[in-house]
């Protein structure tokens, strides 16, 4: 008999909007096993799997699936974990509806199986079991990497090349590994202790881990190459963008970067009993529509804020944040000003801010990003007040290494140019990848850039031995 | 980790501390900073550096204790650690041979411009040094100063040494001094770089400033140093921290280093006599 197909994806459960405002714990709970085999259950097990092609680090999906609908959740994180080295990270932040969960032929019906969800729920059953099996590596090859950041690029190159047996080194210019996923990502999105948890799995592998180390400034990369064999970049994008606009550096307008890892990185949640003090305003509007525009509306409500908007120049359908975020932020009373672009800041005689100045926009012709281009409606200025300003409209490479490296080739953002497929910069034993060579992507196109940039060294280091 | 090799009070409320950091030591120029955390819940303080020995692997600061995190930094002793000392950070003063520099210094900048007149002098300028403060018994470094300079000139509030009086003294005192700077180079609190600058602007003699603004990473990533250098925001932390004094916004930059004021303060109100008792 047929099986009879289930278009109905399993709600996963999550904290209630009213509740989880007053906290910075996770907001989503994850599923139950029932719940997870329920879910894996509606997979149709394609003879073709599409799911696998939109994964940009390839994962197994059907395989470990399979695993979960027979109850071998052991062989299922196994399955993941040969080609994804941060499951638990993947499974709560990648953009899954916009790849795997995109290509699932259930989908066509407006239920695709909930491939990010089972991830997760598969990492944390791991985690929760204490414990983490260590795949099999190759004997040393005698060959040694250095890996400049610590973030999902960085952590996925050194995953790869410690398997095939190089000796890695990883150098992190904060005191905390992780990059973005640390002083980015928030609490309540991604709890730190998983990414401790994910780095510790790495350096389980025989990683080296040295925090605090600014390639660039303490050291720099040619001065590395002397002692490594091949150098990968994954600096990430640190250089936070402001409008541009009259009254940026009054007091109380922040870069998303400074909010977030003041609160995240700093712990600033818990002053006094961390040093690092945040402020906590009644009103806080951001600029941006990005998923980090929904991280630092939501941090201010966690803050205590009575109102908290998003600035936004398109409409909800342009909103570049994923669905969920969005739905998440507007579930916790977040207030969305769309068709709205912010024109001067206005501030008191000390200095601090106190209004914005707005314009009114309207959406005209498609654009080269095959969006809408939003335009200026005459004579609707207007003013709101506010508190604090937290610009998220994005960021650029950190400067520190093209500007330290000579003849590695920078494009004119400031990013290190390199070959896609490869990660291969313009010079030699130097590979970058992720953010840094992108400008501000998603976690797993770092890690796919991570991922392809250590089989070209690879193949490239076995050439030369 | 990193080993403290000596912490002690220079002079009230400044201290001088050195810490071992073989890598940051063998990387530091002038004008560099470090960026120091005193234990796991501190703040990230940007230091600026006083002193180093690469081949012993130290670096020296001299700091002012202000808020939480270096009134940690301040009960350190010798043979305690500290778990961040990350630096060298920030552009390095430019040295050249300018002719006659004049090295200012106040505060915790006494320390940090000394391996600044230092740099120059070997350089082949003609180095002179003007140390200020509210006191006499607020001043310290003199004798290192004074192999490298042709003098080492006074100022204190009270008079107490040297000339009476302020910086705003300063173009009657090159006067009497007989000093014609080529350059001016000031280290030290911010009030004290803005009025250097100011009454430097009507001499028409350059004059670098070494910014100290908010900092979290150091590495410009969250931009809390930014501050307007002829009319461009500028991150102090990787476009600086020095800049041309006649450029800066200071009283834009002075509002800025106000933000935290009231946080910065807090921790300490909890330290007071009642939780002793």
């Amino acid at each position: 008999m047929a099986k009879q197909i289930d278009y109905k994806r399993r709600h996963m459960p999550k904290q209630e909007p009213f509740e989880r405002v007053k906290n910075f714990d996770e907001v989503a709970l994850g599923y139950t096993e029932e719940l997870a085999r329920e879910e894996a259950g509606r997979c149709l097990s394609c003879k073709k799997p599409l799911c696998r092609e939109g994964c940009p680090v390839g994962i197994n999906i059907p395989a470990f699936i399979e695993c979960i609908v027979a109850g071998d959740f052991a062989a299922g994180i196994k399955k993941i974990k040969e080609t994804n080295a941060l499951p638990a990270v993947c499974g709560r932040v990648c953009p899954q509806e916009e790849q795997c969960e995109l290509q699932c032929i259930l989908g066509k019906k407006g239920g695709s199986v909930s491939i990010g969800r089972l991830e997760r729920f598969l990492a944390d059953w791991e985690a929760a079991h204490g414990k983490t099996e260590t795949p099999v590596m190759a004997a040393l090859n005698g060959m040694k990497i250095a890996i400049v950041g610590s973030g999902p690029a960085g952590i996925t190159v050194a995953n790869d090349l410690a398997l095939l047996g190089y000796a890695v080194t990883i150098f992190e210019a904060l005191h905390e590994a992780g990059g973005v996923l640390t002083y980015g990502i928030p609490e309540f999105r991604l709890p730190k202790a998983i990414v401790k948890r994910e780095v510790q799995y790495v350096k389980s592998l025989g990683v080296k881990l040295y925090l605090d180390y600014i390639v660039g400034k303490t050291r720099t990369i040619d001065s590395i190459l002397l002692e490594f064999d091949a150098v990968f970049v994954g600096a990430g994008a640190g250089l936070p963008w402001f409008m541009g606009i009259p009254g940026e550096n009054l007091n109380g307008v922040y870069s998303a970067n400074e909010y977030l890892t003041r609160c995240n990185l700093m712990k600033g949640y818990r002053f006094p009993a961390y040093d690092t003090p945040i402020k906590r305003p009644a009103r806080v509007v951001v600029f941006g529509g990005g998923n980090v525009a929904m991280d630092s509306a939501r941090t201010a409500l966690r803050l205590g804020a009575d109102e908290s908007h998003i600035v936004y120049r398109r409409s909800k359908e342009e909103l570049p944040a994923r669905a969920e975020e969005a739905e998440n932020a507007e579930e916790e009373g977040v207030i969305f000003d769309y068709l709205t672009l912010p024109m001067r800041l206005i501030g008191d005689e000390r200095g601090w801010l106190t209004e914005i100045e707005c314009i009114k926009m309207e959406l005209g012709e498609l654009d080269a990003s095959g969006r809408r281009s939003p335009i200026a409606v005459k004579g609707s200025e207007f003013r709101m007040k506010a508190d604090a300003v937290i610009v998220a409209i994005g960021n650029s490479p950190n400067p520190l290494i093209p500007m330290s490296t000579p003849g590695l080739a920078v494009g004119k953002k400031g990013n290190i140019e390199a070959e896609e497929e490869t990660g291969k910069t313009s010079r030699e034993r130097i590979w970058a990848g992720g953010d840094v060579v992108t400008g501000a992507a998603t976690v797993i196109s770092a890690m796919g850039a991570g991922r392809r940039a250590a089989k070209s060294m690879h193949a490239a280091l076995s050439w030369s031995k | 980790m990193y080993r403290i090799i000596e912490r002690r009070m220079i002079v009230p409320n400044l201290h001088e501390f050195i810490v071992e950091a073989p890598e940051v030591a063998k990387s530091i120029k002038p004008g560099n900073f470090v960026i120091v955390r005193p234990d796991e819940t501190g703040e990230r303080v940007p230091l600026s550096v006083a002193d180093w020995n690469s081949e012993a692997g130290t670096v020296t600061c001299i700091f002012m204790q202000v808020g939480a995190s270096t009134a940690k930094l301040a009960r350190l002793k010798p043979g305690g650690e500290i778990p961040t000392f990350a630096g060298p950070l920030g552009r390095e003063t430019e040295i050249q041979n300018f002719g006659t520099v004049l090295c200012i210094g106040g505060c915790y900048g006494i320390g940090s411009v000394f391996p600044i007149a230092r740099a120059l002098k070997e350089a082949g300028n003609t180095i002179y040094t003007i140390l200020e403060a509210r006191s006499t018994y607020l001043l310290y470094w003199q004798e290192m100063f004074k192999p490298i300079s042709e003098r080492v000139i006074e100022i204190t509030r009270d008079g107490t040494s040297g000339y009476k009086g302020h910086l705003t003294r300063l173009p009657e005192i090159l006067a009497m001094e007989k000093i014609r700077p080529d350059r001016i180079i000031v280290n030290g609190c911010t009030f004290q770089m803005m009025k250097v600058s100011q009454v430097t602007k009507e001499m028409a003699i350059k004059t670098i400033v070494n910014m100290n603004p908010i900092m979290i990473d150091g590495t410009g990533m969250c931009g809390v140093c930014r501050l307007t250098v002829a009319g461009k925001t500028k991150f102090a932390c990787v476009d600086g921290p020095d800049f041309d004094g006649h450029e800066v916004d200071w009283v834009e930059f002075l509002n800025r280093r106000l933000t935290y004021n009231p946080e910065e303060v807090y921790p300490l109100h909890k330290s007071g006599c009642a939780s002793h008792y």
